[in-house]
């Protein structure tokens, strides 16, 4: 005979007793359990919800990206590079620049990996007679773009080869040029390689011919007039950044934005992309203030459960004590000590923290559908339940423990 | 003849509502080994509080008890229980079974306090002993009033106690279970152990050795 054992032969006599006590545990470790579970089935959701909406903002910033770089193509660069002493009144009444610059600042602006703008193109521009025809042209000389990021960059314009043309609408349509056809230029033979539609632009009146002709044909060996580029359209404000950066590696130059359709629709996709952003972060607060509130009920809730249970726990063991008063008093006549009379309740109380906290475990996982097993959670409230069905009962023990055994023995 | 009880000028009173109640006044008694005394009296004339100051479970105001040699008062509260669980065994008119263990469980909850590692042969021994041995697995509620007196007397015997202390063990008893009973405290003296019984029987007196009587809280010759 021990302890243990007389504690589990009353627990087995008193059935109902116990039962009431482990079914006051039951309630508070299940709502316990519960609003945990619930809690961390709202994290688990709200992550699933910006997870999808984010993938979803993804996919249509890819596909507005997309979009913008086809946009791109069609309305070609975006930003011109021109030396600083060029003024942009006679840029704007001549239709070129009449500055010019070294043709190496293009591949120093490649090798330099600047990070706001994603193409270059070396370019010569001047307005000409073509004396064949008699008519008024911009010629430009080109290359092919400075590659900034290895060969693998699709480039936005084919380079022209030497001996070969391309043509804007109104020349080739007013001329009757077709690919293949061979036309002469300020004295060069010249095969005309493609024929561009009309864009209502300059470039209808516009011949693009490889830049070492161009050079040479202009008198401008190693000169370039202009560096196209394309900006990364990353930020809001843009131009200051491309500037800022430009102006570090190539200090004589000026930087300008042109082609605003295509600069429109880029800022739209930025304000798309933000106003998605912005649409995800007010999902995440709302539930974040749901979770909130959901904490904040469970903080009013868990305390007064905890302590209904624990009041209720006291009561049963204070019936418990009064109910045994006659075999207390003949265990204290036996020699039983009083720490083991109080062990006699204390572990009592144990047993009932113990199966409560198993039962509300159990119950309050399967109240909330999908709620995961948490072996912390167990451990914790299989160590804190009987602990506080101890503290509980605490009282009511101390009360057995100190009983009269002569006073017991006499009255009864 | 050794001593196994003595008290020496015992004082103990009690405050009531209607005044002071003197349960023993200046009571003294020398039991030994081998000798059963009884002690006959009317009610409210301070047996039960003899037995409680002999059983070490009510402090005297004044006087000496001592028991097997050593005075149990002078030990702290748990000492004290120690002691009890060692030296003195007890025997109650209302058996004081605990009522949800069975015989056997019953007689080894004298082991709580003195825990052996032969207490269930020796508990055995003594329900074999008694008579009980196909009602060692009953609880008291199945039992007759005389199997519980003998359950109770198994349980006061298991830790070998030099003193037994009887409080009207046969006040419930029909005439053959009080004589099994009383026999059984005669031949606990026989075996050297000391016995103070507490009764009104007559008959009951008739098995001591010596009777006393106590009236008004004194201690006189029967």
């Amino acid at each position: 005979m021990n302890i243990g054992r007389l504690i589990i032969c009353e627990i087995l006599f008193r059935k109902l007793s116990f039962a009431l006590g482990v079914l006051s545990v039951f309630a508070a470790v299940g709502c316990l359990v519960g609003a945990l579970a619930s809690l961390r089935e709202h994290d688990r959701r709200t992550e699933q919800i910006i997870a999808a909406k984010q993938a979803e903002t993804q996919e249509k910033m890819e596909l507005l990206a997309d979009d913008y770089r086809r946009i791109t193509l069609k309305l070609g660069f975006n930003v011109l590079i021109l030396p600083k002493d060029q003024k942009l009144g006679d840029l704007f009444a001549d239709d070129y620049a009449t500055k010019y610059m070294p043709e190496e600042y293009a591949t120093r602006l490649a090798k330099s990996r600047v990070a706001t703008i994603n193409h270059i193109l070396p370019s010569l521009q001047q307005k000409v007679k073509w004396p064949e025809t008699g008519r008024t042209i911009l010629l430009m000389g080109v290359r092919g773009e400075v590659y900034m990021r290895g060969a693998g960059q699709k480039p936005l314009l084919e380079p022209v080869q030497a001996g070969k043309i391309v043509l804007g609408a109104e020349l080739h349509q007013g001329l009757k040029l077709k690919v293949g056809d061979t036309t002469r230029l300020m004295g060069r033979e010249f095969t005309v390689a493609k024929l561009n539609e009309e864009r209502g632009t300059k470039d209808d009146i516009t011949a693009w011919i490889n830049l070492a002709e161009a050079q040479a044909m202009l008198g401008k060996e190693g000169q370039i007039n202009g560096i196209l580029a394309l900006d990364c359209t990353c930020a809001d404000a843009r131009l200051p950044l491309i500037r800022a950066e430009i102006e570090k590696i190539l200090p004589d130059t000026q930087v300008i934005e042109f082609a605003s359709q295509a600069i429109a629709r880029a800022e739209t996709r930025n304000r798309a992309a933000a106003e998605a952003e912005a649409a995800i972060e007010r999902e995440k607060q709302g539930r974040s203030l749901l979770r909130s509130e959901r904490e904040a009920f469970a903080a009013v809730l868990m305390p007064l459960v905890v302590l209904g249970c624990a009041v209720w726990i006291g009561f049963l063991a204070l019936a418990n004590v009064r109910e045994r008063r006659g075999e207390i008093g003949v265990l204290r006549a036996l020699g039983v000590r009083a720490r083991q009379i109080l062990w006699l309740f204390l572990g009592r109380a144990v047993a009932m923290g113990v199966a409560g906290a198993c039962l509300g475990y159990a119950a309050g996982q399967a109240a909330i559908a999908g709620a995961e097993f948490n072996v912390l959670l167990l451990a914790a409230v299989i160590a804190g339940a009987p602990l506080l069905a101890a503290l509980a009962s605490w009282i009511p023990a101390l009360l057995a423990a100190q009983q009269d055994p002569a006073d017991i023995l006499r009255q009864e | 003849m050794d001593t196994i009880l003595e008290l020496r000028d015992v004082q103990k009173h009690f405050r009531r509502p209607d005044g002071v109640v003197q349960a023993m006044d200046g009571v003294s008694l020398r039991i030994g080994a081998g000798e059963f005394v009884a002690v006959q009296g009317p009610s409210g004339s301070g047996k039960t509080t003899l037995l409680m100051a002999a059983g070490v479970l009510m402090q005297p105001d004044s006087g000496v008890v001592v028991i097997a040699g050593e005075e149990p008062y002078k030990l702290s509260a748990e000492q004290r229980a120690g002691f009890r669980a060692a030296h003195i065994g007890f025997v109650f008119q209302q058996f004081h079974l605990v009522h949800y263990l069975n015989v056997l469980d019953n007689v080894l909850t004298a082991a709580l306090a003195l825990p052996a590692d032969d207490a269930e042969e020796r508990a055995r021994g003594l329900i074999e002993r008694f008579g009980l041995a196909s009602r060692a697995g009953h609880v008291p509620s199945e039992l007759s009033i005389g199997e519980r007196q003998r359950a109770a007397l198994a349980r006061a015997l298991l830790n070998r106690p030099k003193l037994l202390l009887a409080d009207e063990p046969t006040g419930n008893l029909d005439e053959e279970n009080g004589r099994l009973v009383l026999d059984c405290l005669a031949g606990f003296a026989k075996d050297g152990g000391a016995v103070l019984l507490v009764t009104h029987d007559p008959k009951a007196a008739g098995f001591s050795h010596r009777a006393l009587r106590m009236e008004n809280g004194k201690l006189a010759a029967g």
